[in-house]
């Protein structure tokens, strides 16, 4: 499938309206976008979250795919299953077309409660994409810090107060953990850039194997900003490169998109509500410290890339 | 064919028998021996399996949900810590409605450290919504299995065949293995309903309010109801075709007796020994043996119970706070009967410490002496 306007207005969409997300939710997109280059022939797990809670409410879907849910810590280990179930009855010569299985999480579900079993499963190999959209925080129980909330922001878990200055603890660096696992394909991408993040959706699929992308999907309500801005919010994030949008195929980095035209972090941070108190007095050196680590950072993945590793 | 195997390896054949498509499981003493079996079966193509390695029960169990969502036929064992750990997933395996069936071997929580035989583990998961059947020797181990999944399928709720640690987890009887075909006439390939199926998607578990979860619960406890029925007649057809009788419970030398020992497991067992002494002394004792527990054939209970003079409960388990697991649901069960028998709740062999035919026989000559029950327990083996 091209990764082209005019193909993609012709697809079907297989998460559907009705869904109950906010105005402005980067998640719901973040689905979305990925089932335009799914499919029919897909089957999506997911773990409790904001996405699971605004999909569902019995006896309404807003999929148009088979959908399983169980719990907040195993939807890479519910999709072990089917997918072993699928193996099983392929054996048999019971069904005989492939079927994509995505597992969804969240960060929280991804990064925290549920690393231990999408590990296991990208380690056993099972032949999946596992995507966590990445909102960078708790939201569904209501803007809780999570392993994925970045250096400074301020949470429920980790307000600004006089005392502490919001987050105290950088967050996980959760795709170079999963390409750590030596599994064929991780990549990171926006929703700001959706031909990129589609385009890794679907290289993802046309490789056997376990596979993980994490998308960056902002939430309006949880990061306070204008609910009209969150595309603008992600794009921010990759071109401060907050957020680079990469891939690590087969043990080689490649960066996907190099922004032409680099923001200060700076710009990005300012727009959103959770960092408001990082630019009142003491705390404006945090910023200082955020752009630094964000300067560290994309030239370590330069270098990677660079070196062919 | 008749082989000489371990409670453990009785495991491994029931579910190979039934021919299990998805084996998820994660290693724990005293259930190794189930898995790593399996694992041979499969790698040998005896057995036509996927088996998942997972990197926990916690995963082990959801892995079945799944797999048992798009209609295959699933089985996993594992044991006390491995039971705890699974337990999130036990009640999602009921509420979800799928049928899986899993092996537990009965093993002592910590701390302390114990890896030796007791009932709390499976115990506590009494109001997880799985059928429970415990069983007395290797034989029934295996049958128990077969038996298992034609009851879980046709009902559509799990269930957990539950055996002793190393008293038959690793005791080696003689075991009847079944012939494929039998197995295959007594047990169909399980059929689901609703399953993860692309050509006709449908959405499992979603979020669901109170206009609609009561009734859901409601469809459990019916289905639970119905499968008292259900294991009696998986006994009756399992009789016909393999010759072996299976019911909810199982009596000895209850006709005359005035008074009834009630157990379960491998004690229940050593209990028939100690009937048979105490009769050849002229005690008028039999025993009843509560197979399945869950369903809890009560009916059965008050049929059996209301015309005896006394009943002796021996449990291998403790609820802390009130008395034995099994005690307090049999003196429940008899609460509203207006002939009934004073009930004597008996604490033992925790932790794996022995019980004997002989420490049953004192326990039926220490209860015997009594008038009425003074306190819900009756500890027994208990150094002090």
């Amino acid at each position: 499938m091209g990764i082209n306007l005019k193909e993609l207005s012709k697809q079907e969409d297989f998460f559907t309206s009705g869904h109950r997300a906010c105005a402005g939710c980067g998640p719901a997109i973040a689905l979305r976008q990925a089932l335009l280059v799914a499919g029919k022939d897909t089957v999506v797990s997911f773990s409790t979250g904001c996405m699971e809670v605004v999909s569902t409410i019995f006896p309404y879907t807003a999929w148009k795919v088979p959908y399983i849910h169980s719990l907040f810590e195993n939807s890479a280990a519910t999709m072990s299953g089917v997918e072993a179930a699928y193996n099983a009855l392929k054996r048999k010569g019971k069904i005989k077309k492939d079927i994509n299985l995505i597992a969804f999480g969240g960060d929280g579900g991804t990064y925290d409660i549920g690393l231990q079993a999408l590990s296991g499963a990208m380690e056993r190999g099972h032949n999946m994409l596992y995507i966590c959209y990445d909102n960078q925080a708790y939201m569904n129980t209501g803007i809780q810090r999570s392993g994925a909330t970045p250096y400074g922001a301020s949470t429920t878990t980790s307000p600004s107060g006089k005392v502490i200055p919001g987050k105290t603890r950088r967050r996980k660096d959760l795709t170079e953990i999963m390409a750590a696992h030596n599994i064929p394909y991780a990549a990171q991408a926006s929703i700001s850039d959706w031909r990129d993040y589609m385009t890794k959706v679907e290289k993802a699929r046309s490789i056997k194997g376990p596979k993980f992308i994490v998308v960056f999907a902002p939430c309006q309500l949880g990061w306070y900003y204008k609910k009209e801005d969150t595309i603008k919010i992600a794009d921010m994030a990759v071109k401060s490169r907050f957020w680079p949008l990469y891939e690590v195929e087969n043990g080689v980095h490649k960066i996907t998109k190099d922004p032409k035209k680099v923001i200060p972090v700076e710009d990005w941070l300012k727009l959103q509500g959770r960092f408001r108190h990082l630019f009142k007095g003491e705390n404006k050196k945090i910023i200082e410290e955020i752009q630094r680590e964000v300067d560290m950072r994309w030239e370590r993945l330069k270098k990677l890339e660079e070196a062919g590793l | 064919m008749r082989k000489v195997l371990m409670g453990n390896h009785a495991l491994s054949y029931g579910a190979k028998v039934s021919r299990a498509q998805v084996i998820s499981a994660y290693p724990i003493t005293p259930q190794t021996e189930v898995v790593e079996l399996l694992s041979k079966m499969c790698a040998s193509g005896e057995l036509k399996a996927k088996f998942i390695k997972v990197e926990s029960e916690h995963s082990a169990m959801a892995a079945l949900i799944g797999a048992s969502s798009v209609g295959v036929r699933t089985f996993t064992a594992t044991s006390a810590q491995g039971l705890a750990h699974m337990h999130e997933m036990l009640h999602w395996a009921a509420g979800a409605r799928t049928p899986v069936v899993m092996g537990n071997i009965n093993r002592a929580f910590a701390p302390p450290w114990s890896v030796w035989t007791e009932q709390n583990d499976s115990l506590s998961q009494r109001d997880t919504g799985w059928m429970q059947i415990y069983a007395q020797n290797n034989q029934e181990v295996l049958d128990s299995v077969i038996q298992a999944y034609k009851v879980a399928e046709s009902l559509d709720l799990p269930a957990m065949v539950i055996l002793a640690a190393f008293v038959l987890s690793h005791t080696s009887e003689t075991v009847e293995i079944p012939g494929q075909e039998k197995v295959d006439e007594f047990l169909p390939p399980y059929e689901r309903k609703y399953k993860i199926d692309p050509d006709e998607p449908h959405a499992f578990g979603g979020l669901t309010d109170p206009d609609n979860y009561f009734e859901l619960r409601y469809k459990i406890q019916k289905a639970m109801e119905e499968a008292l029925e259900k294991w009696e007649e998986a006994g009756e057809e399992f009789e016909s075709i393999f010759g072996r009788k299976y019911g909810l419970l199982e009596t000895y030398k209850v006709s005359d007796a005035k008074s009834l020992i009630v157990s379960s497991s491998t004690i229940a067992s050593t209990a028939r020994n100690a009937v048979d002494r105490l009769r050849e002394k002229g005690e008028k004792v039999g025993l009843l043996r509560i197979r399945v527990f869950r369903p809890f054939p009560a009916e059965k209970i008050r049929g059996i119970l209301s015309s005896v003079g006394k009943a002796i409960v021996i449990d291998r388990n403790i609820g802390f706070g009130a008395s034995g697991i099994f005690y307090q649901e049999i003196k429940a069960a008899m609460y509203n009967e207006e002939q009934k028998p004073p009930i004597f709740g008996v604490v033992t062999g925790l932790g794996g410490r022995d019980v004997s035919s002989k420490d049953i026989i004192e326990i039926y000559q220490d209860v015997i002496r009594r008038e009425e029950p003074k306190s819900d327990i009756i500890w027994k083996g208990l150094k002090l």
